[in-house]
């Protein structure tokens, strides 16, 4: 195995990306994901990486760049957050549209407006339906593991498909804690090059992201969601293989204390490792609680998580994210639409906290656990969501 | 678990003094989460950045509000912020001050444990800035051994390269003069 160091997570996040030999990097600075560019650009810039870093003037032509350098077979890396993917936003559908294994990393971010550059998962939510597989972490160490799990994905010949490695801004991006670096040698044997299913190359000409007439593009479309459900086993043999190597078994849907629990607190991302703080103090109290955090998102992992589930009377799920006038945050009405069907469906309550950087304690957590016991002696309706911790 | 916060001034260095806790517990073996106030960089400005250390992964990702440290980079901060906020019974105190801690303890109202170094002259005669984020690492360790002091070492000659032996001498120097007043 690799060293042991102290390192700010975006730092090593870049690292991983340099120790995955990246070809080209194509990004444009936006905070919260500065540190990680800046650190590749000083590593192609030192000679350390041998790389095309392109600084282009936006992340729209960071994601066309992107698009062109995958197309020709090269493994090819960006970084956004929040306003940045908002711009790119007319290419990140044509990616995964055009089968193109790029990675990025969204330094996940509110969106505008009001203007702010903390952390939320409103930024991700605005691309849920791009097409790329998309999966959050948790901690450093968990964000170094997925970087090298994403090119892995995304490259398999069988997915060919870009990956979205979700990393919560700031709360992930800023903090320096200590990750388990891997060595040359692991990476070699989880990480194969790159051989891509086609290449744009003048000597074999070909046609990628063609004109989609009425009369092919929902057989298109239908190929896609297909490509992208069947992204799965490759995802899961990643996890596996990446476990045997490195002793981290990561799961789609991952769980806590969940053995004979009521209730499961449902979360994505870095919050999930407050929340289970939260589960013990509850457990302590005699509180039959348990936590499931989703790590994938896309495609969604409906078997293991109905089983994660399973017998479970309560679910509160944790949104980072608005659907104004909706059904509730997001996950939430994934999770219902999940459950829909099941036999003694749980009830679930949906509350909306930690928008734009507004802290969370584990103290929240309980509070929204006493607001959910309460709550479940009516009926809960899909709009009853709550926005936590508003001041009135 | 020990928390630690950091107050002082943007470009005063809070932010490098809990990394360098950090990396010194995490070169320990141990675990250590070190981070700022999130946002914009605002030099002058009243800022915050949060250490923690344990000798088991640390999960928690919130802020710290009650914190076993709490370390105050500026004089002028004593006064503007209401630093010892949440701070434990049993925590203490530790400030850049050329005040006694029975006069702080006096004039500011603090119960707490408090320990006290004039940081900004150790900083102005060893460095000639009035930089005080490597003297205040020396007046913690005296505060509470959070880390071994030699564990520090190491992080500063990284950090600071050619100016390293010059900080490490103010470390060492408000490591001996740090006063404790229970």
């Amino acid at each position: 195995m690799g060293e042991r160091v102290g390192i700010e997570v975006s730092l090593a996040a870049a690292e991983a990306v340099k120790m995955a030999n990246v070809d080209v990097v194509a990004a444009y600075p936006i905070t919260p994901q500065t540190h990680i560019v800046e650190h590749l650009s000083e590593l192609v810039a030192d000679g350390e990486l041998d790389a095309e870093f392109i600084p282009v003037e936006s992340e729209h032509s960071a994601m066309s760049v992107c698009c062109g350098s995958s197309a020709v077979g090269a493994r090819t890396f960006t970084c956004t957050s929040s306003q940045g993917l908002a711009l790119m936003n007319e290419i990140v559908f044509i990616a995964p549209s055009m089968r193109l294994p790029i990675v990025m990393i969204l330094a996940n971010r509110s969106l505008s407006g009001p203007l702010s550059i903390w952390n939320d998962h409103t930024d991700v939510m605005s691309i849920r339906d791009s097409g790329w597989i998309q999966i959050f972490t948790e901690n450093g160490q968990d964000a170094f593991d997925h970087v090298m799990f994403s090119f892995r994905v995304a490259e398999n010949p069988a997915v060919s498909l870009p990956v979205i490695m979700n990393m919560d801004g700031f709360v992930l991006t800023h903090v320096i804690e200590p990750i388990e670096f891997w060595d040359e040698e692991t990476v070699k044997r989880y990480l194969p090059d790159f051989e891509p299913v086609n290449r744009l190359h003048p000597d074999n000409p070909v046609t990628m992201g063609a004109f989609g007439l009425p009369g092919i593009f929902t057989e298109a479309k239908k190929a896609q969601d297909q490509a992208l459900i069947n992204s799965k086993p490759v995802i899961l043999k990643a996890w596996k293989d990446m476990g045997d190597l490195v002793g981290r078994y990561y799961k789609p849907v991952e769980t806590y204390q969940v053995e004979g629990a009521e209730t499961v607190f449902l979360s994505m991302g870095s919050v999930g490792e407050t929340v289970s703080i939260a589960v013990e103090e509850l457990r302590a109290q005699g509180k039959s609680v348990g936590q499931v955090k989703l790590r994938l998102w896309r495609p969604f992992p409906f078997e293991e998580f109905r089983e994660a589930v399973r017998g479970v009377k309560q679910i509160i799920v944790i949104d980072r994210a608005i659907t104004y006038g909706g059904p509730g945050g997001p996950v939430a009405s994934e999770i219902r639409s999940a459950l829909y069907l099941e036999e003694n469906m749980p009830t679930i309550t949906n509350f909306l906290c930690g928008l734009a950087g507004r802290d969370v304690t584990a103290e929240d957590y309980i509070a929204m656990f006493e607001k959910t016991e309460q709550m479940a002696k009516g009926k809960v309706r899909q709009e009853d969501y709550i926005i936590y911790g508003v001041r009135e | 678990m020990i928390e630690i916060r950091i107050h002082g001034r943007g470009g005063q260095g809070g932010v490098t003094s809990a990394e360098l806790l950090a990396l010194a517990a995490i070169n320990e073996g141990k675990y250590a989460q070190a981070f700022p106030t999130f946002g914009p960089e605002r030099r002058g400005a009243p800022v915050i950045a949060f250490c923690r250390i344990d000798n088991k992964q640390i999960r928690i990702r919130s802020a710290i509000y009650t914190p076993d440290v709490v370390v105050v980079l500026d004089p002028g901060i004593l006064r503007l912020v209401d630093v010892t906020s949440g701070l434990k019974e049993d925590g203490i105190l530790c400030a850049n001050t050329k005040y006694s801690g029975k006069e702080l303890r006096k004039e500011l109202g603090i119960k707490h444990a408090i320990a006290t170094v004039n940081a900004t002259k150790i900083a102005r005669e060893e460095i000639g800035l009035p930089i005080t984020n490597t003297a205040m690492l020396g007046s913690i360790l005296k505060a509470r051994e959070v880390v071994p002091f030699d564990s520090l070492i190491d992080p500063l000659k990284k950090r600071f390269g050619q100016i390293a032996e010059k900080n490490i001498k103010v470390f060492t120097r408000a490591y001996e003069e740090t006063q404790l007043t229970k």
